[in-house]
């Protein structure tokens, strides 16, 4: 079996449809991603960096694809109550494949640049050029079907010194009545010395269908900008997500992306970062709160191309019943590069003997003046602790969910966006208190 | 109110305890001396219902409820409370949140409503005073980064607010210098009523010099070997254990 075959088969059947639909850019990049594809497979479980997880099967279940770009007539915004407390942020949806962009949209009009790439390729034909699948890698089958499938995306751009007054949030949101795989693409492009703030929340509205998210997401860093990227998961156990964050950073940027995954059913987030520049800095930070037959797998990759950056990465897991994390993360310092400072760790707690986890962190340095640390550790809940915290009279069950929150506390403090952190922290809390159903906790009803 | 007949437990098929009886009526302080490796600590483990031990044998009724078939949490309810020789740091959980999960969590056995947070603060101020700990160590992660002394106060702070009937002070001596050791041994005197009871667990006569015991028992071998008034801590003091190991071990 070859579960591309299906898709590409579709493509080559629907090739006039689909191209006539999308702006050429995009069409250019397909003809490229074909080219890719042909004899390419998905990789399968025991294959290299996928020691986990099984792509061929994920992509193997026949999913609908939006070929005609058929309008869903839900209006996304009259489903969704959406704001975070106390975070005023411009808003858009993605619904199943397609972009809404809300009231809240205008609040940074004049200075920040949101729209599709139909639009884009209007308004900024040079920087979609220029930029467009130029940092993600065509290799990686999943990116070439996501480039062969594609047919609108969203171009973010922040113009040189401009400071994003609001974070820009964009909710993905799957509603479709039907078994339905969606190719999501961001090109994020942040000026020189501008920064800019952004929260992609992902979301399940119905449980009966089975869902595949094909993301790739590119984001330039210039000199001096300063990018946040906060990416959450709150979907359902029927939903699949391949995601692919790609990023590259010149002189002096500083970018932190988050990968977070509270609900889902089946997820892949690979993460790979180039630094170009000297004195950038990165922060990679994940979590996954897993249980159930959850499976969340990250792949990061941070490559110091420059002397004198600075990187910090911490991913944790906290699984439980038959939830199945994996981490592999790889970190590497070129040569010539010194003074370059490099920490990676994975800390997993397995809450039940039935989880597991699998990590494989490493680095690889070719320069001798450089401090880099890596780590991983597996463990369970602290049994003194626990006693300790039940001679105090808290149940176990209490006690074991305050222990499972404390162990992810840091990586939510690594939030730069005070709103959204205090609004994890309560969101874990009820994840934990296993209250956050999929709807009722997720950030764009939070006023159900 | 406690009442324990001929317990008996072991720790992974080691058994410590080979019979304890001891009861303790309301307005008591008793103190357990013993040499190391007698049993002590087990003892204050299985009464709280530790779930390293394993009971062998025996029973404890605690105001007639038969203990050992109690949780760790709901002995923790019904007025059962252990300050701790070691107390264990637990990284990222507040001692704010610790302490309202554990008041609330009383609440809840007993059906009342949970505290507002409002109350639950003004509580916590009251008692802090009682050992004098400092606001700034009730905002952070439980025990961590404490000093010894801060741990040992942090532990009777926590007494203070559970208000049990029955504590158990395990080696509160161990770690402290003499302001301390002052300060902890004022705040159990303070707690003191002729409605609760403390076991008092140490190596030596000091703390007893402040938290003056009604009866002193000396534990050895898994046993209670010898039970009288406060003057017996005073002759270990003097004599150590050796006189009481040479008779015990004669007798066997």
């Amino acid at each position: 079996m070859n579960a591309l075959k299906q898709y590409i088969d579709l493509y080559d059947q629907h090739r006039d449809a689909i191209e006539q639909q999308s702006p050429a850019l995009l069409n250019t990049l397909r003809r490229l991603a074909r080219e890719r594809l042909e004899g390419a497979r998905l990789p399968r479980k025991g294959s290299e960096d996928y020691e986990a997880t099984d792509l061929e099967a994920v992509f193997g279940h026949d999913y609908g694809v939006n070929v005609n770009r058929l309008p869903f007539d839900a209006d996304p915004a009259e489903a969704f109550h959406c704001d975070v407390p106390n975070m005023s942020t411009c808003l858009y949806y993605n619904s199943n494949d397609a972009f809404h962009s809300s009231a809240t949209a205008e609040r940074n009009i004049g200075q920040v640049v949101v729209e599709p790439f139909s639009m884009a390729a209007e308004d900024y034909p040079d920087l979609m050029k220029a930029y467009l699948g130029q940092l993600a890698n065509m290799d990686d089958p999943t990116v070439a079907l996501n480039s062969l499938l594609l047919q609108d995306g969203l171009f973010i751009y922040v113009p040189d010194g401009v400071v994003a007054e609001r974070p820009i949030q964009l909710v993905n949101i799957f509603n479709a009545a039907l078994d339905m795989m969606a190719q999501r693409r961001l090109l994020i492009i942040v000026g020189k010395n501008a920064a800019v703030k952004l929260l992609a929340c992902d979301h399940t509205q119905s449980a009966d269908y089975r869902y595949l998210s094909n993301q790739v997401i590119e984001i330039v860093a210039m000199q001096g900008a300063t990018v946040d990227y906060y990416d959450m998961e709150e979907s359902t156990p029927g939903t699949s997500r391949v995601s692919s964050i790609y990023v590259d950073q010149h002189e002096g940027s500083n970018v932190l992306i988050d990968g977070i995954t509270l609900t889902n059913g089946f997820t892949r987030n690979n993460y790979h970062v180039e630094v170009n520049g000297e004195h950038a800095e990165t922060q990679l930070l994940g979590m996954t709160i897993a249980s159930g037959e959850q499976h969340v797998d990250s792949h990061t990759f941070i490559s110091h191309n420059m002397p004198r950056c600075h990187s910090n990465e911490m991913f944790k897991y906290v699984l439980n019943d038959n939830a199945v994390g994996a981490f592999a993360g790889k970190i590497l310092v070129k040569p010539s590069c010194p003074r370059v400072e490099a920490y990676q760790g994975n800390r997993n707690l397995c809450g039940a003997p039935t989880a597991k986890m699998y990590t494989k962190p490493q680095l690889e340095i070719y320069t001798d003046d450089v401090m880099c640390s890596h780590g991983s550790a597996v463990g369970q809940l602290d049994e003194e602790a626990l006693f300790y915290m039940r001679t105090r009279g808290i149940g176990i069950d209490e006690a074991r969910r305050l222990l499972m929150q404390a162990f992810v506390a840091d990586v939510i403090d690594g939030v730069r966006l005070d709103a959204l952190k205090d609004r994890l922290h309560y969101l874990v809390e009820k994840r934990f208190a296993g209250t956050l159903s999929n709807c009722s906790g997720c950030l764009a009803a939070c006023r159900n | 109110m406690l009442v324990i007949k001929n317990l008996q437990a072991s720790i992974e098929d080691k058994q410590i305890l080979k019979g304890i009886d001891l009861t303790v009526k309301p307005g008591e302080v008793h103190a357990i001396m013993g040499p190391n490796g007698s049993g002590k600590s087990t003892l204050s483990a299985v009464l709280t219902g530790n779930p390293a031990y394993t009971v062998t044998g025996g029973s404890v009724e605690f105001y007639g409820k038969d203990l050992l078939a109690l949780s760790p949490e709901d002995r923790a309810h019904e007025g059962l409370f252990l300050s701790f020789q070691y107390p264990v740091e637990i990284p990222g959980v507040s001692m704010v949140n610790f302490m309202r999960t554990a008041l609330n969590e009383k609440r809840k056995y007993f059906g009342q409503e949970p505290l507002s947070a409002a109350d639950f603060l003004k509580i916590m101020r009251e008692k802090r005073s009682i050992v004098q700990l400092d606001n700034k160590l009730a905002s952070r992660a439980v025990n961590e980064g404490f000093s010894g002394g801060e741990k040992k106060r942090n532990e009777i702070f926590q007494m203070a607010m559970l208000e049990p009937k029955l504590s158990i002070l395990d080696e509160t001596d161990s770690g402290l210098d003499i302001d301390a050791l002052r300060i902890v041994a004022s705040g159990v005197n303070t707690l003191k009523s002729k409605d609760n009871a403390t076991i008092v667990i140490t190596h030596y006569q000091r703390l007893l010099d402040y938290i003056k015991p009604d009866f002193v028992h000396v534990l050895y071998k898994g046993r209670i070997v010898m039970s009288a008034g406060p003057e017996l801590a005073l002759e270990l003091e003097e004599k150590g254990y050796d006189w009481i190991k040479e008779q015990v071990d004669s007798q066997q």
